[in-house]
């Protein structure tokens, strides 16, 4: 028999989230964001052709949706999992019984128990989104794989390189922004990292995985936007992207130094800086892909 | 519990986890007593542009109306629609219990059921319900959908009925179910014909209904004085739509303002 050598419940803890960080670093991103109607998935997802998608975003219920990072088997089981305790609930009480709070709060024991009983925690970061009346209503969760819960407002990011997404987009984001700009916005955040040399990437239709809980939609508000719809949507939101870029830009930097009268004043100009780059070169390439098709 | 791998069938996972909100699996007294409120005629019309079904809103008890203003029709899914005849507590559940478990496979598999197999796990449902149904709490329903994977779209309507066995069979046509269904499918019989508009079947069954009101105490017709009118949705290519109150107001109107001149229709 192999000799066991003492570990500290710290060093076991220490390496679990080691070895799940990694393996949620492995996956690409994914971004949940509310706007004026609703609240928009979009996840970078090389497989999301409809017929053979790998999904990373799903509906749970009437006004519920999900979105995960990671291993697939673990959060599709978490995904099944979710509907199926949303539907038992559901029927049992009535529909307008099942939140997202009640969903995250499950979720959260799940994972919890899965981090310190099992002998490999899950590698997933998952979003629990219900949508509201009002975009201040609408509730985003963000769970990771230790079973920790964080209520986000406005924008979650999750992924490989989470924290490089959200800076620039958390500043530019407001919860009344239309579906084009807010699916700009989440598109340029995404191919943001991860380019050649830090340059930024363009995002075409196939590589996107995009879903909206409407906000108007009675019942089931989840809907997917997909193939030429997405596609149309696409070019608009680049449209006005160009359209605006001038207007835009004296506006993104009032907007930017708002905060900067805060604590962090030096850290601001830092943060714009970046920001402005992308805000001009993400159109133009955009736009001759655009010609290159046509 | 919930996160066990499990089938995509709702019913199968209630029976693992909550198998007491399952209709078919209580255990029940024996001897039987007609002790529930009964739902009566349903009546389904297939037309060009998809299927029409209808429903009177009458539950009675014995001699007794139980309720004048139930609602025994309703939209399955977004392109079909279910109706129930039998006792009503059950048949109302198992509506639900079928919204859910069609709603439950398609988030859970990400597709939809195709229009037979919503058919099949309708008659597994009453299947399950045949022990309650030998001691007199019968459910019988009828479904009605458009067929998405229909080559021809004028033949995309299609209705089923079943027993309560768990029979499942495809009618042509028109089918009604019910203790009115026999007049109303009569009426039928005489005035149906195929490549109905949606419009023209939604006027017929609104006719059916009120022949099988003339003749059926168990049947209500339309409600003039308190305003409670048939209940009428179709289902096409756009989805599942139920008739709003003014909309099956003006039908029921003119149905019965005809009927002031010739009773017989």
């Amino acid at each position: 028999m192999a000799m066991q050598f003492y570990a500290s419940p710290e060093q076991i803890m220490r390496d679990r989230s080691e070895y799940a960080r990694k393996g949620i670093a492995r996956g690409r991103s994914v971004v949940v964001l509310t706007y004026g109607g609703g609240v928009l998935f979009v996840a970078e997802n090389p497989s999301a052709n409809p017929s053979t998608a790998l999904r990373k975003v799903g509906e749970i219920y009437d006004r519920i949706g999900f979105a995960a990072v990671g291993r697939y088997n673990e959060f599709e089981s978490l995904r099944a999992a979710g509907v199926r305790l949303a539907d038992l609930r559901g029927y049992s009480y009535d529909r307008r019984d099942v939140t997202g709070r009640a969903l995250a709060n499950a979720y959260a024991q799940t994972l919890g128990a899965i981090f310190t009983d099992s002998s490999k925690p899950y590698e997933v970061e998952i979003c629990v989104a219900q949508v509201g009346a009002a975009p201040d209503q609408d509730e985003l969760y963000r769970l990771t794989y230790d079973g920790s819960v964080q209520v986000e407002p406005g924008v979650v990011t999750m992924g490989g390189q989470a924290e490089a997404i959200s800076g620039g987009l958390r500043q530019r984001h407001r919860p009344d922004v239309g579906l084009e700009e807010a699916l700009r916005l989440a598109v340029q955040a995404l191919g943001s990292v991860g380019g050649e040399g830090g340059a930024p990437r363009t995002l075409t239709a196939d590589q996107l995985e995009v879903a909206v809980l409407d906000r108007t939609r009675r019942g089931r508000a989840f809907r997917r936007i997909t193939g030429a719809a997405l596609t149309a949507l696409l070019e608009a939101a680049a449209e006005t992207a160009a359209a605006e870029a001038p207007a835009e830009a004296p506006a993104d930097q009032a907007a930017a130094e708002e905060p900067s009268t805060g604590a962090a004043a030096d850290a601001v100009p830092e943060a714009t800086t970046p920001d402005a780059a992308p805000e001009s070169s993400p159109t133009t390439p955009e736009e001759s892909s655009a010609d290159g098709e046509a | 519990m919930f996160t066990t791998p499990a089938t995509s069938s709702f019913t199968e996972f209630l029976g693992l986890a909550a198998p007491d909100l399952l209709p078919g699996r209580r255990p029940l007294p024996p001897g039987s007593a007609d002790i529930a409120p009964h739902a009566t005629t349903i009546i389904a019309i297939v037309a060009a542009e998809g299927v029409v079904m209808a429903g009177d809103r009458r539950a009675t008890m014995g001699n007794l109306i139980a309720s004048r203003d139930i609602e025994k029709v309703h939209p399955a899914d977004e392109y079909s629609l279910i109706g129930i005849a039998g006792t009503a507590g059950i048949g109302i559940e198992m509506i639900r219990l079928f919204q859910v478990e069609l709603e439950h496979y398609e988030k859970i598999e990400g597709a939809v059921l195709s229009l037979d197999g919503k058919a099949n796990r309708l008659a597994s449902l009453i299947r399950n319900n045949l022990g309650a149904a030998l001691q007199g709490l019968a459910v019988v329903p009828l479904f009605a959908g458009y067929d998405l994977d229909a080559v021809d779209p004028s033949k995309a309507g299609r209705i089923f009925s079943f027993d309560v066995a768990g029979g499942v069979y495809e009618e042509t046509g028109f089918d009604g179910i019910g203790s009115g269904s026999l007049f109303a499918k009569s009426a039928l019989k005489k005035r149906y014909r195929p490549g109905l508009s949606v419009d023209e079947a939604v006027t017929l069954a609104v006719e059916a209904l009120y022949d099988a009101a003339d003749d059926d105490t168990a049947t209500g017709g339309p409600d003039l004085t308190r305003r409670i009118y048939p209940v009428v949705t179709t289902a096409s290519a756009a989805g599942t739509h139920r008739l709003t109150d003014a909309e099956a107001a003006a039908v029921a109107e003119a149905v019965v303002a005809r009927r002031m001149e010739n009773p017989g229709g």
